[in-house]
């Protein structure tokens, strides 16, 4: 980190430069490369856009992709921007910037920047974000860089101009799990959030369901049918090593990692039945949560720790339900409806989305918790898996489109709407990893 | 006396000389015997012999009921339905004869909703089965009930004809999984 323009920002590139040490360590011990990328598709836009423009940075064409290119796609597709066409400018981050132009195409925001080559075939990325109508800098960076790591620099320019003008994390440097079933062949694969890098994790003859990041986001645990039956497993991604950390008699499955990464919940049929269990995170001291003659599964933690939201069958027909993590009293949170399953609470806590079978029709559907409002945010009939970004902001899910597993993406506000797929496969069972710093 | 000899070596020769003509001759009757049923060449077959079959392993007999593998449930219940309990019996008997033998059941469901909660249902499935065969007389650690969910379908129409199929349980001994 050679060049710091605001001094606060400092802490943030050394986390930017260790985090991209950690990154090129996991790609490069990952398993075998998925020949498959996600394409996304923006189905509806939001609201409220922020008009933005993003030049195209100097000397950017030394790097695959183009950086500017990559932070505005990341800013369009988050659906809260509108980008704007600048075309071939003589900006950069060096330049003095006559605003009048910008502000007569309405533009909110601006972007310059520029790549220099700093030898050892590194380069520095050096940007600065201003605010058009004030004509004032909003904040700027540097990075220093290898060609690989073009990408993910864009993605963390974006995610800096995101959270400046909306004030709320970005969260274009996560990454995403999901399973594809190619012929008889099943996947487990990590993204970028926008789909680009996509790589196997795991490949078997057998099903893979149920991904869950740990908070860390260096594992994932899963359920794999490769001895026949349900087993779960934690999967470290950067060694590639996997352990069984639930293989009990019976079926074992629906893996919930606990905020502080210590704990998994998970559904052992051991005893009879579907029942909730909670274990330590390497699958020892497996302890029973709750006791009931009904169907209890897809525990899902809270965010604070402190409880876990299932589904149960014991009131006749499947709905979501509470317990505090320590056990005790269970509450009832979906009346309305004879099928309310997939609990996954919002990062702050304050939102529930779930999937709702509505005449035939399952819908990814958020309840406020506060005033326990429900409303079905989607237009599509078969949601399963909701995942929700880790700023909340989004929500990814699994639906199908001419009997096709698909993977796609809604606003919590049901505005933006996103299609994710991968040519000549199924794709679902998504779940979105954690901010990584 | 040595005239009685003289004529019962006479005899046997007689009766060896048919005998070894007759094995030749008869050779499929003889293929059709289970090997060791059947005496030492050179049996008389004028003793009258009953054909004794020794019993194949009655799982790969495809005429005996535990030919019969798959139970299947209407949608959303785990309860079995009169036509299967036959069948069941039969496997539980098996099952209780044979207490060294293990059984792992596979419950499966059809592929509307929640993937978990399916394999939920098909785990209510494989334990109901499991339940069956054990009130019939099969030992309790015999068996192994688990669930593939709706992961595993042996129909992939979205069809009712076809998501009927994949309510099902699934009978499968050691060594057949």
């Amino acid at each position: 980190m050679e060049l710091t323009y605001n001094r606060p920002f400092f802490s943030a590139c050394r986390t930017v430069e260790r985090l991209f040490r950690i990154l090129a360590i996991c790609l490069a011990l990952l398993a075998t490369a998925a020949h498959a990328q996600l394409t996304i598709e923006i189905t509806g836009a939001g609201g409220n856009q922020i008009p933005v423009a993003v030049v195209p940075f100097a000397g950017e064409s030394a790097l695959t992709p183009a950086i500017s290119d990559v932070i505005e796609a990341d800013l369009a597709r988050s659906g809260r921007f509108r980008t704007l066409y600048t075309g071939p400018q003589n900006l950069s981050d060096t330049s003095t910037v006559d605003f009048a132009p910008w502000r007569g195409k309405n533009a909110d925001a601006l972007v310059v920047g520029g790549v220099y080559p700093v030898g050892g075939g590194r380069f520095e990325a050096r940007f600065r974000l201003y605010d058009v109508p004030k004509q004032a800098q909003l904040g700027a960076l540097a990075f220093t860089l290898t060609v690989q790591q073009a990408r993910a620099t864009a993605h963390r320019i974006a995610d800096f101009v995101y959270e400046k003008l909306t004030g709320e994390r970005g969260v274009f440097s996560t990454r995403i799990a999901y399973v594809v079933k190619n012929g008889a062949r099943y996947q487990l694969q990590i993204a970028d959030a926008d789909g680009a890098n996509a790589q196997a994790a795991l490949s078997s003859l057998e099903p893979i369901i149920s991904p869950a990041w740990s908070p860390d986001g260096s594992r994932l645990a899963y359920v794999s049918f490769e001895n026949k039956k349900p087993v779960v497993y934690v999967h470290s991604l950067a060694s590639g090593k996997r352990q069984a950390v639930a293989n009990f008699r019976g079926s074992n499955s629906a893996p919930a990692w606990s905020p502080d990464g210590r704990s998994l919940a998970v559904v052992l049929s051991r005893e009879g039945g579907s029942q909730l269990f909670l274990m330590n995170a390497d699958g020892s001291g497996a302890r029973r949560l709750l006791s009931s003659s009904a169907i209890d599964t897809e525990p899902f933690y809270a965010p604070d720790g402190q409880s876990i939201y299932f589904t149960s069958d014991r009131g006749g027909s499947p709905q979501i339900y509470r317990v505090a993590a320590a056990g005790g009293p269970v509450e009832r949170l979906t009346f309305d409806g004879s099928y309310n399953v997939t609990p996954r609470p919002s990062p702050d806590g304050k939102y529930l989305a779930f999937v709702r079978r509505d005449g035939g029709r399952f819908q990814v559907s958020v309840m406020d918790l506060a005033s326990r409002q429900v409303r079905a945010l989607t237009d599509t009939g078969r949601d399963e898996s909701p995942s929700f970004a880790p700023n909340g902001r989004m929500i990814l899910y699994a639906t199908q489109v001419s009997s096709r597993g698909v993977l796609a993406a809604v606003s919590s506000d049901g505005g933006v709407k996103q299609r994710l797929s991968v040519p000549a496969g199924d794709v679902r069972e998504p779940a979105w990893g954690p901010f990584l710093n | 006396m040595r005239r009685a000899l003289l004529g019962l070596m006479a005899a046997a020769l007689v009766a060896g000389c048919a005998s070894t003509g007759t094995e030749e001759g008869s050779g499929v009757a003889v293929e059709d015997r289970k090997p060791g049923a059947g005496g030492a060449a050179g049996s008389a077959t004028s003793v009258p012999i009953g054909t004794t079959t020794i019993p194949g392993d009655p799982l790969k007999d495809p005429a005996s009921p535990l030919a019969k593998r798959s139970v299947y449930f209407d949608f959303d219940r785990d309860d079995i339905k009169p036509e299967f309990r036959p069948m069941l019996e039969a496997h539980a008997r098996y099952l209780s004869s044979t207490p060294n033998q293990k059984m792992l059941i596979q419950g499966n469901a059809d592929e509307r909703g929640s993937r978990e909660y399916n394999l939920a249902l098909g785990q209510r499935r494989a334990d109901a089965v499991k339940r069956t065969l054990v009130l019939m007389g099969a030992r309790e650690a015999q068996i192994e009930p688990v669930s593939l969910g709706e992961e595993k379908p042996r129909c992939t129409e979205q069809t009712e004809d076809c998501w009927a199929q994949n309510r099902r349980g699934d009978l499968f001994y050691s060594g057949e999984f």
